[in-house]
């Protein structure tokens, strides 16, 4: 049902009765056109826009859980562009314009909110990594600011400016980054991709692939054999574990990432602030609640948990920045899967393996591409070449020396 | 998280440092297919949901490296032996 | 522990023996009983009102006491809120407690000690908590289901962020943080013990006991400030006395154990791996503020070899219309408030009761003599055992409550179903009891499910993290005489699997009361609205809904419906939710497989924890340590302005009388060097020492060029790289002696290239006879350059020492200063006549006031980080921003280093295609065409006339400095094909700063070419 001002009024008056699925609970056929694994964000919104944009509509997306579960669900909502690398930044300007339309487009609410994202910076060296990031994001015509110490106090007077360790010098601020309500942002694109015909099937957990001619053709599942012209892996956290049931290797590694929220407050943080000096960002959602994070705990885990050290870690710098927040208090933790790629950025490509195609490696930054890995994967299946924003993201580029690594910091995922 | 170092025993978490997959060799330089070789040793990993031998490194305390086993699911240590005396093995399944 | 607090002061007339008119002031206090000092009297406000209380209340106790109904709004609808529980789990009753930077919002006022000055407000209501303009909320509640604003605001589409999502924020939140910084000390503590005990009710203090007396450590951590649990608030008895009194005993018996610590208000909240427990001690809490010094709160991380798990169990509710209403409370609550706090929670109270244990808070309500309007059980038989203990109240079987009319203070009045017609009962209270949640959580933190009990209609824990018991209600264990026994024998075998081995005792006596339920979730026949989650306000329709659009995993209708994500956590809520849940599933159906339908993953904390608490000192000056090198005090005195170098602090420069800004004091440092001599604390550089047979062999291996080919007495500059091939350090190494090396890294990799030499010694080549040890700390070093440096170290060492044929340029020497063992090194970064000079640690401050001395009467001066900085730059000498994990040696201009005659780490990848094309960007220096234009690090390369897009950057500019030897600004950069394009003038860009500067591309070496100054 498509929402609007006059259903949702007719609704309130009857009771809410005439309300359907958000997006239909579907059995799986047989056999698809495309097959996705994994009912994650990037997993469905690869679905909707084969289904919108590339007319592909006999599609299913195959989730083990339930919807949205996976990482779109465990993360802390931050949606930006900011990024240095040529590989990298027109992808994700590419998000960003995706998240700017979003809502119209997919008529769901995400509330995505352009709060702004500004990133600290406390010395010297670190100033000058900010410019030559910023002017990077200008060049791709993406907006970006270098503030100073001034320019940060006045838009967020709370922070430590005196008597700080390591004193605050200013920040890059991107303007048209901020939030978004991370779960209707998995509901929404499961909503229009089902409106389009996708099959989204949950508690379809895949167990193998079906391969005639060294090519794969379907997959092996707990609900039955399914089989499929092309599939896609989009199951970040768990990358490793299905492409090994195709026989390949990946340059990744599965980790821990924690987050946290606090109990809800009144308007308090205007926007998506981190920390330079320490493992530590922060933003506030609607519902009031303050929304932060910090560093990876840093060993391989399948777990969805991690440990203490890491929590007091990100508090520390929280306290660091912001000692306002000592009285509130932490409310709830979780942890998420990430794939922690080889060089910190994403893969999108096809595999060694024929018909099987590969959206991984999304370390703990996947949820701000949403939109734009659904879309570049998407291109990719439906017409087997990559999106030009997307094409860096290579399997071969390990091989070849084309890394992107934002950080600098090497084939060390705990690293990134 | 804790770690039986063999040298200082029991420890928290925070005094090593993490590395990753303790069973690579490093790959002969001089072999033919050094390039393909060295690519899979810098860059592929088995990635196990279970039992995986990792290198930890004591920095908090005596400086050894460690080669661990460990269940990525559960978080629960096998065993844990100085990398000197340990020989990289095959994940073990 | 120095903090040991005393127990709660038991009442005199905890017996019974008072008198029975109410007190003034306090219209519902008890005449009698209790466990509050009445002999004491403590004042306190809400929302500015004076009230008064006694030590041994809570906030919520003290209200009740005082005929406070109405004390908060809840989150969306801003409905009338009272107290729902007594204890943590509570939704309803949150408050803002303290005023200016002490100002903690979202406080549960069940869990407030009350303090003699405490000042409390209610909050998310204006104007006032009784005339609550958002309460219009509730007429708009046909469109506020769950998850309307996903479906709305979306028209027009510029009003979302405008309009809406304002409007949403300032609505939501519920307390409102003070803003400024908090004024409190948090401390963090660690503890090892052999049994943890979490919680001291009858199971807890039973297992503390057996576990003690068997004489293990033990740790016993009690959220309350009264150790007792449940024990506190009924009419109990153990051994044949009173339960509160038994647990007074227990308490004694263990403080007298030595081996025994009790953590009172100390509540355990995580779980985590290896026997590690995070728990929160809340210090000084329950006083106005802390003393001066006192922490308020303590992060304790414990650990234990193992726990007994005695969290107790959660009475949860039933969803029926209007079951939010002010009055309308937990039964075991309202027995709480009658037992252990001697206050009346109203004055006609009515209990719908699901469950046996109800019918207790009936028969204490007669006890008390409090009226009991009546007793409703939707069970059609009931214990006649049961009935004869309400004291003649009205019971009502087969009957449920509909619906609760009431107001702003609350219930006055109930609609029940019985004998299937509706009937009106007047009450001013209604206890509801619908079955107990054991907590579940601190088992289950770990990831292992809990299990559904059919007989308790509740989960309870499976699956036990390692070295972890779960005793009583915790454990579904639901009567007394069960907690005690199953304490007891937890406690036992927790001490034993420590190896202590206890004396058999008798297990404490205690009646099994009668523990049946029925389920009952959900009162269909509700009119109004019916609360699941009563602080984030989800109905039953809510519930409802979300099955309607598919979001029926507990997962989706958390998330969809924000069940359980409210500051209680869910604790009266989720099980109720999830129930309801199923049942839709299942179709209506009585038959509900809760075990499959399972519930939402418990995660740490428990109990919401401050931020502040989790930080401890980590803030301020004190967030990280400061390193410090020995020559600290000396700069200090010399006036010098410091600069953070990660942990490190460094001597950035060193103004003098007269100089109006840096640029002064650094460029009279560069020149003064330059032109005499100057000496900088190069302490914090990284120093390696590398012994063995193999040291050459190992150094051969870990650098790209080759290092045992050096003859002792020299030094050499070296290029380490990543397995990578990409650029990890640089730095010299010095050798000492035949199988002796000392290698320096730069400051901010001394940590990283450690530990990469420890792993390529341990993991690659075992084999090789070699060890290494970071000398860092335990030698001061400086370096003295300039012109003059011979005459200042002759002045130091005499001539012939410091000769250029007895110290060449790169030669080394131990060698003696004032008595003191030294190196030194013939070592330049500034490109003059340099020398390095080492001495123990100790002597540093010594070593740089004698150098200070001898460079002055040279006519120099110190010099600090930036004029070193400067220098090297003028140099072309590589540093931090060059070596930034994105640049190889061949970018560096280091290539020719590279040897092709050996392995080293990082050879074979170094050699990747993309590596080693011609196009990369390569080490240029560039100077400004136009003298006068000021050049900024982080500005991009353009081809001049090239549009600035990134399809035309060519690169980037990484350190400038302003050179006073070249009287203007130069940079080092990274320039696609650099090195072929000297003399070529391109863009330095920087749109962020507004900057944008033709520069010519020059080599990175500005000053001295040739070298000659090196070997003056």
């Amino acid at each position: 049902m498509r929402f609007s001002v006059l259903s949702l009024a007719r609704e309130a008056l009857t009771g809410h009765r005439g309300w359907t699925p958000t997006w239909r609970d579907a059995a799986p056929r047989d056999a698809y056109d495309v097959v996705i694994i994994g009912g994650g964000g990037h997993g469905l919104a690869t679905a909707y826009y084969l289904a919108k944009e590339f007319g592909i509509r006999n599609v299913a997306v195959l989730e083990k859980g339930w919807i949205g579960g996976g990482n779109v669900g465990r993360n802390t909502t931050i949606i930006r562009s900011n990024y240095l690398l040529p590989g990298n930044e027109p992808f994700y300007e590419q998000a960003m314009k995706l998240w700017e339309g979003l809502e119209q487009d997919f008529n769901y609410n995400a509330m995505v909110s352009q709060r702004g994202v500004l990133n600290l910076y406390h010395s010297d060296a670190q100033r000058d990594a900010y410019a030559r990031r910023g002017n990077a994001m200008r060049l791709n015509g993406v907006d970006s600011e270098l503030l100073d110490r001034d320019g940060v106090r006045a838009m967020a007077p709370f922070l430590t400016f005196d008597d700080a360790r390591f004193p605050i010098q200013g920040g890059l601020l991107q303007r048209r980054g901020g939030t978004a309500r991370h779960d209707a942002v998995a509901w929404g694109y499961a909503r229009g991709a089902s409106d389009r015909g996708v099959d989204i099937v949950q508690h379809c957990e895949v167990t193998g692939f079906l391969r005639e001619a060294g090519r794969v053709v379907g997959v092996e599942t707990t609900r039955g054999t399914i089989r499929a012209g092309k599939i896609g892996m989009a199951v970040a956290g768990h990358s490793s574990r299905v492409a090994g049931m195709a026989g390949l290797r990946l340059p990744i590694e599965s980790h821990v990432l924690q987050a946290f929220v606090s109990e809800g407050i009144k308007p308090l943080i205007p926007g998506v602030i981190t920390f330079g000096a320490g493992h530590f960002y922060i933003s506030q959602s609607d519902k009031g609640g303050l929304v932060f994070g910090g560093d990876i705990d840093g060993y391989n885990s399948y777990a969805q948990r991690g440990n203490l050290a890491v929590v007091e870690d990100v508090c520390e710098g929280g306290m660091a920045l912001m000692p306002m927040i000592g009285r509130l208090r932490l409310l709830r933790s979780w942890g998420g899967i990430m794939d922690m790629s080889m060089d910190g950025s994403p893969i999108i490509d096809r595999t060694p393996v024929d018909g099987l195609y590969l959206n991984a490696g999304w370390c703990y930054g996947g949820f701000k591409a949403t939109p734009a890995s659904g879309f570049c994967f998407a291109h990719l299946l439906a017409r087997d070449e990559p999106h030009p924003v997307a094409a860096a993201f290579r399997l071969d580029r390990f091989a070849s020396g084309h890394l992107i690594d934002e950080k600098g910091a090497g084939a060390q995922p705990n690293l990134h | 998280m804790r770690i039986t170092c063999p040298y200082c025993g029991p420890r928290d978490v925070a005094e090593f440092t993490y590395l990753g997959d303790g069973t690579l060799r490093r790959p002969d330089p001089a072999a033919p297919g050094a390039a393909a070789a060295f690519h899979d040793y810098v860059y592929l990993r088995d990635n196990p949901a279970g039992r995986h031998t990792e290198l930890w490194y004591h920095a908090g305390g005596c400086r050894s490296w460690l080669r661990a086993v460990r269940d990525t699911r559960t978080h629960a240590f096998e065993s844990v032996a100085l990398a000197t005396d340990s020989v990289p093995s095959e994940q073990a399944q | 522990m120095s903090h040991a607090s005393q127990a709660a002061p038991l009442a005199r007339d905890a017996d019974g023996a008072g008198e029975s008119r109410p007190r003034a002031g306090q219209p519902a206090r008890l005449a009698s009983g209790g466990l509050v000092d009445r002999t004491s009297t403590l004042h306190f406000t809400f929302d500015g009102r004076s009230l008064a209380g006694h030590p041994g209340d809570t906030l919520a106790s003290a209200l009740i006491a005082n005929g406070v109904r109405l004390v908060g709004r809840s989150f969306k609808y801003h409905r009338p809120r009272g107290i729902f529980t007594a204890g943590p789990e509570e939704p309803n009753a949150l408050v803002e407690i303290g005023t200016g930077a002490r100002r903690t919002p979202n406080t549960k006022a069940t869990t407030v000690e009350l303090f003699d000055g405490l000042q409390a407000v209610s909050q998310n209501r204006w104007p006032s908590l009784r005339v609550d303009a958002l309460a219009i909320n509730q007429l708009g509640g046909p469109f506020l289901a769950a998850g309307f604003y996903y479906k709305t605001f979306m028209w027009p589409a510029a009003f979302w962020e405008k309009v809406y999502e304002p409007l949403i924020r300032r609505a939501a939140g519920l307390g409102g943080a003070s803003g400024l910084p908090d004024p409190d000390l948090y401390e963090k503590s660690h503890a090892f013990c052999d049994v943890l005990v979490i919680g001291s009710g009858p199971a807890g203090l039973a297992a503390a006991l057996a576990a003690g007396r068997a004489g293990a450590r033990v740790i016993l951590c009690e959220d309350d400030f009264a150790l007792g649990g449940k024990l506190l608030a009924e009419r109990r008895e153990i051994d044949g006395r009173p339960g509160a009194h038994w647990a007074r005993a227990a308490e004694a018996e263990l403080a007298a154990m030595p081996e025994v610590t009790i953590l009172r208000r100390c509540q355990v909240f995580g779980t985590y791996d290896d026997g590690v427990y995070g728990a929160l001690e809340r210090v000084a809490d329950h006083v106005a503020a802390p003393r001066p010094g006192q922490p308020r709160q303590r992060l304790w991380r414990i650990v234990a070899r193992a726990c007994v798990n005695a969290m107790g169990a959660v009475e949860r509710s039933i969803a029926f219309g209007g079951n939010d209403r002010p009055g309308v409370m937990t039964a075991s609550a309202v027995r709480t408030y009658v037992n252990r706090f001697g206050v009346a929670p109203g004055r006609a109270v009515a209990v719908f009761t699901a469950t046996d244990d109800g019918w207790r808070t009936a028969a204490d309500l007669a006890a008390a003599g409090i009226g009991v309007a009546a007793v409703i059980d939707p069970r059609s038989g009931v214990a006649p055992a049961l009935r004869a203990s309400v004291g003649g109240a009205r019971v009502l079987t087969g009957a449920r409550v509909c619906d609760v009319r009431g107001g702003a203070d609350g219930v006055r009045a109930l609609e029940i179903l019985h004998d299937g017609r509706r009937e009106r009962i007047v009450a001013d209270t209604l206890a509801v009891s619908g079955g107990w949640n054991p907590q579940v959580a601190l088992a289950t933190h770990k990831g292992a499910k809990p299990r559904w009990s059919e007989a308790l209609q509740s989960f309870v824990p499976d699956a036990m993290p390692q070295g972890m018991r779960v005793a009583g209600a915790a454990n579904g264990e639901m009567t007394l005489a069960a907690c005690l026994a199953a304490g007891a024998a937890r406690g036992e075998e927790a001490a034993a699997a420590c190896g202590f081995t206890a004396a058999p005792a008798p297990a404490p006596r205690a009646d099994d009361e009668p523990c049946g339920l029925v389920a009952l979730w959900h009162v269909a026949e509700s009119r109004s609205k019916a609360f699941v989650d009563l602080q984030n306000d989800v109905t039953a329709a809510d519930v409802d809904l979300a099955h309607r659009e598919g979001f029926r995993s507990v997962e989706h209708l958390k998330r969809y419906t924000t069940l359980g994500m409210a500051t209680d956590q869910g604790k009266t809520s989720n099980v109720l939710g999830h129930a309801m849940m199923a049942a839709l599933t299942a179709g209506g159906t009585d038959t509900v497989d809760m075990g499959r339908v399972g519930t939402t993953m418990a995660r740490p904390p428990h109990l919401p924890v401050a931020i502040g608490a989790f930080a401890g000192h980590h803030r301020g000056k004190h967030f990280k340590p400061t390193r410090l090198s020995a020559a600290q005090v000396w700069a200090e005195g010399a006036g010098a302005t410091f600069v953070e170098t990660g942990l490190w602090l460094r001597a950035q420069w060193y103004p003098r009388p007269g100089e109006t800004d840096w640029l002064a004091s650094v460029s009279r440092e560069v020149r003064t060097v330059r032109e005499a001599v100057g000496f900088c604390d190069v302490s914090t550089l990284g120093k390696i020492d590398i012994q063995g047979a193999d040291a050459g062999a190992f150094l051969d291996r870990v650098y790209v060029n080759t290092v045992s080919t050096l003859p002792v007495g020299k030094a050499r500059y070296g290029l380490m790289l990543r397995e990578d091939g990409f650029a990890l350090d640089d730095g010299t190494t010095a050798r000492l002696g035949p199988e002796h090396y000392l290698m320096s890294t730069t400051t901010a990799n001394a940590a990283r290239v450690m530990q990469h030499l420890e792993f390529c010694h341990q993991v690659l080549w075992p084999d090789l006879d070699v060890a290494m040890v970071s000398v860092t700390e335990q030698w001061s070093q400086f370096s003295v350059a300039g012109p003059r440096a011979r005459d200042v170290m002759a002045r130091l060492f005499g001539a012939s020492d410091v000769s250029d044929a007895s110290l060449p340029y790169m030669g080394c020497r131990a060698t003696r200063l004032g008595g003191a063992p030294a190196r030194v090194f013939r070592l330049s970064f500034s490109g003059e006549l340099a020398y390095e000079i080492a001495v123990p640690a100790r002597f540093g401050a010594a070593l740089a006031e004698a150098l200070a001395e001898a460079v002055a009467a040279h006519g120099g001066c110190p010099y600090g980080t930036e004029a070193l900085g400067v220098m090297r730059i003028e140099k072309g000498h590589v540093a931090g921003n060059e070596l930034n994990g994105q640049t190889t040696g061949r970018d560096l201009g280091l290539g020719r280093m590279m040897s092709k005659k050996k392995d080293y780490v990082g050879r074979v990848m170094a050699e990747r295609p993309a590596l080693v094309a011609p196009e990369r960007p390569s080490l240029v220096g560039v100077r400004p065409v136009d003298p006068s234009q000021r050049l900024r690090a982080g500005s991009h390369f353009l081809r001049l006339g090239a549009e600035a897009s990134v399809g035309n950057d060519e690169g980037y500019l990484t350190s400038v400095a302003f050179s006073p030897s070249l009287g203007g600004w130069i940079g080092l950069g990274f320039l696609a094909s650099g090195p072929d394009r000297l003399g070529e003038r391109i863009r330095a860009y920087d749109p962020v700063r507004g900057g944008d500067v033709v520069v010519e591309v020059v080599s990175p070496v500005f000053i001295d070419p040739e070298g000659s100054r090196l070997h003056g």
